[in-house]
């Protein structure tokens, strides 16, 4: 006899399926790029061996595996921060920037790229080539961070959650308002720069970056796995969860700040990268038919780092020198085939 | 059990009740009628502990509500709260297991133990054919099941502890469950919840505008007037006492004593007596239709100058002092008598 109550959790076949999914994505980001390396190529360079080109195991180590790295990484916090946000504002459309952390990070970076002195954009350019990333990065994370602290602070005294949602939106606004005006009074060379900034990349961190970026990037993760309890709880309305034992206001404080750290140090990196945070938790929701966070967050994480590798692979344009901006490519493949997803099971359906 | 101790509840710049001493007792279902706005909602939040009293104490097994650790509480007092929970594609089953958050572990997974708590709570409410539903697909009566059967699922003792051993005092409190419902649906959720605080052992508290149904069904009633005085009492009692008929009256409508029910049409029309079988079916349906029409009936013999004879269910006989008519249905009746 069948039982009639359905098992909860993430199966098992989904996590390998998801997995051998995501090996794949990431293999065939360090295979494609302006040149082709056949794969057991980069599986002889990655175990140590020598390959047949001297160049490629710089190519690799240098370029390819960082970008790789950071891909998933990125694809994996925004889709979990997406997920945290959309669940805790019970709001389908809610994206890890909601609050405003990626505009506090533009806000830091416009700062830098545009507001600086008055010195010549070629030598300010020729500058940040040398060390700038760094400070690119730096700039981000103050604006980012500073963002953060301020809504962290709020989220403690404020007990509707809207209210929050509402400030988070508005402090955007402000923000966006202050960065268009940097943008009105300066010089086009070093607008050209912020909109490369804004328009998103995987490429740029280096290994020494890596080291700040990964372990930050794995703490947000690791915080979001602990709350995956408190936001089912959620599910159901601050007031069901409070009549469950849960402390509403101490899990929304550290829902957000996974969020907005994995939102932050996302964009610190790499800029704003849209539509992962606001569509892959949508995709995951769909195709396992469930609202459980026990299945959803691993889900997503998943699926958004192999669609951020595989992203990153159609932006890099294999085989020719020209690299897109990571923003647009997403945006025009994506689109089409979450709609697909989504229309297909002819319900648009949040938890 | 759930006591209170001259409780006042409300808000700091509006009390709406005080001095309440209440008790709410294993395995009794109480039902909480009052007026819209007397303060059903703000009372049951009070008992819930998700609203802090303005003074006064709420106690739960003899410890003060308010100092009972969350998690510990959330075993012993669960809610069904108005309003549609809208929780995406979640099944029932998943629903209700939401029940067990205070005894899962870090995750939420559930043990054997906690797998068969769900189950009973719902096999207790009737809800098992539903287990692998989406919840946004169900209808109203089987949402407000399975919601029922989530706050059982929070307090049905982990079957390990010794079940029905009577230590732990169980409460549930739902916030108009009955909302929503038609007739048959709201009967049905009424009676289950009697049987529920009686297998359970638990103490049922809910509040409703269903009167009619209140007045069979409940055990007691708690009735809240609009000033803020709570009356309790068994719900004949508070029909016969007046409680009942005082309460409503300043809200506009009357309360018939002998007939347990509110009078909905003021009498526009003078008297007219109504003649015919006592308990006869015919009878009480010509007296409503009378009555709708705005007359006030009587049926105590005494023949008024207009009055109407029911001679059985095909033939009515009106008199007025102009004259006699029959009358083979009641609208052609009411018709007559319009003109």
């Amino acid at each position: 006899m069948s039982s009639p109550f359905p098992k909860l959790g993430l199966r098992a076949w989904i996590v390998v399926l998801l997995l051998v999914i995501l090996a794949a994505a990431f293999i065939l980001s360090l295979t494609l790029g302006s040149v082709r390396i056949p794969p057991e190529q980069v599986w002889r360079i990655l175990t140590g061996g020598e390959p047949d080109k001297a160049s490629w195991a710089d190519v690799i180590f240098k370029f390819r595996l960082p970008k790789a790295i950071t891909a998933l990484l990125v694809g994996a916090a925004l889709s979990a921060a997406g997920l945290q946000m959309q669940t805790l504002f019970r709001n389908p459309l809610a994206d890890p920037f909601i609050l405003g952390v990626s505009s506090g990070a533009s806000l830091g970076v416009a700062l830098v790229i545009l507001g600086t002195g008055a010195g010549s954009a070629s030598a300010f350019i020729a500058g940040l080539n040398t060390f700038g990333d760094l400070s690119l990065a730096l700039a981000a994370s103050l604006g980012a961070g500073t963002v953060l602290g301020a809504v962290l602070l709020v989220s403690r005294r404020v007990q509707n959650t809207v209210t929050l949602l509402i400030l988070g939106l508005m402090f955007g606004y402000l923000t966006n308002a202050v960065v268009s005006l940097l943008i009105y009074f300066s010089q086009p060379e070093r607008v050209q720069v912020f909109s490369l900034w804004a328009s998103g990349s995987f490429g740029g961190v280096t290994w020494n970056q890596m080291r700040v970026f990964a372990p930050v990037a794995v703490a947000g993760l690791f915080i979001g796995f602990v709350m995956i309890k408190p936001l089912n709880a959620l599910l159901l309305g601050d007031d069901y969860a409070r009549s469950l034992g849960l402390n509403v206001r101490r899990a929304r404080f550290w829902i957000i700040l996974s969020a907005s750290i994995l939102a932050g140090v996302s964009t610190a990196f790499c800029g704003p990268i849209w539509f992962i945070g606001v569509a892959v938790p949508h995709v995951a929701r769909t195709l396992l038919n469930t609202a459980d966070h026990r299945a959803l967050l691993p889900a997503s994480m998943l699926m958004g780092a192999s669609f951020a590798l595989v992203a990153d692979v159609i932006a890099q344009s294999p085989g020719s020198q020209y690299v897109l901006p990571l923003n647009v490519v997403m945006s025009l493949f994506g689109v089409p085939v979450i709609l697909w997803v989504i229309l297909r099971q002819r319900q648009l359906r949040f938890s | 059990m759930l006591t209170t101790s001259s409780l006042t509840i409300g808000y700091r710049r509006r009390p709406i009740a005080s001095d309440l001493d209440l008790e709410l007792r294993p395995a009794e279902m109480v039902c909480l009628i009052g007026p819209n706005g007397a303060g059903k909602s703000t009372l049951l939040r009070t008992l819930a502990g998700m609203q802090e009293p303005l003074s006064g104490k709420v106690r739960l097994g003899g410890a003060d509500l308010f100092s009972i650790p969350a998690l510990e509480l959330a075993k012993q007092l669960a809610v069904v709260l108005t309003g549609r929970v809208e929780a995406g594609n979640l099944s029932a089953y998943a629903l209700v297991a939401l029940g067990r958050h205070p005894y899962t572990d870090w995750l939420g997974r559930l043990t054997p133990r906690d797998e068969e708590a769900v189950r009973r709570a719902m096999q207790l409410t009737d809800c098992e054919a539903l287990a692998a539903r989406p919840i946004h697909e169900l209808s109203d009566g089987e949402r407000q099941k399975v919601m029922i059967a989530r706050a059982l699922a929070q307090i049905l003792p982990s079957p390990s502890l010794g079940e029905g051993s009577g230590v732990r005092d169980t409460v549930l409190l739902l916030d108009e469950p009955t909302a929503f419902l038609d007739l048959p649906r709201r009967v049905e959720l009424l009676q289950l919840l009697k049987r529920l605080s009686r297998e359970t052992n638990c103490a049922v508290l809910l509040s409703t505008h269903d009167l009619d149904l209140a007045l069979r069904i409940a055990d007691k009633l708690w009735l809240l007037s609009s000033s803020g005085e709570l009356h309790i009492g068994l719900p004949e009692e508070l029909a016969l006492n007046g409680a009942l008929a005082r309460v409503f009256q300043s809200e506009g409508v009357e309360f018939d004593h002998a007939r347990g029910a509110f009078k909905v049409h003021q009498p526009v029309c003078g008297p007219i007596s109504l003649h015919g079988e006592k308990d006869g079916v015919a009878t009480a349906w010509t007296w409503r239709a009378l009555e709708r029409i705005g007359y006030e009936v009587h049926n105590n013999g005494v023949r008024h100058p207009v009055h109407v004879d029911v001679l059985d269910a095909h033939h009515w006989r009106l008199t007025t002092p102009e004259g006699q008519s029959d009358h083979p249905t009641i609208a052609s009746l009411l018709a007559a008598l319009r003109q």
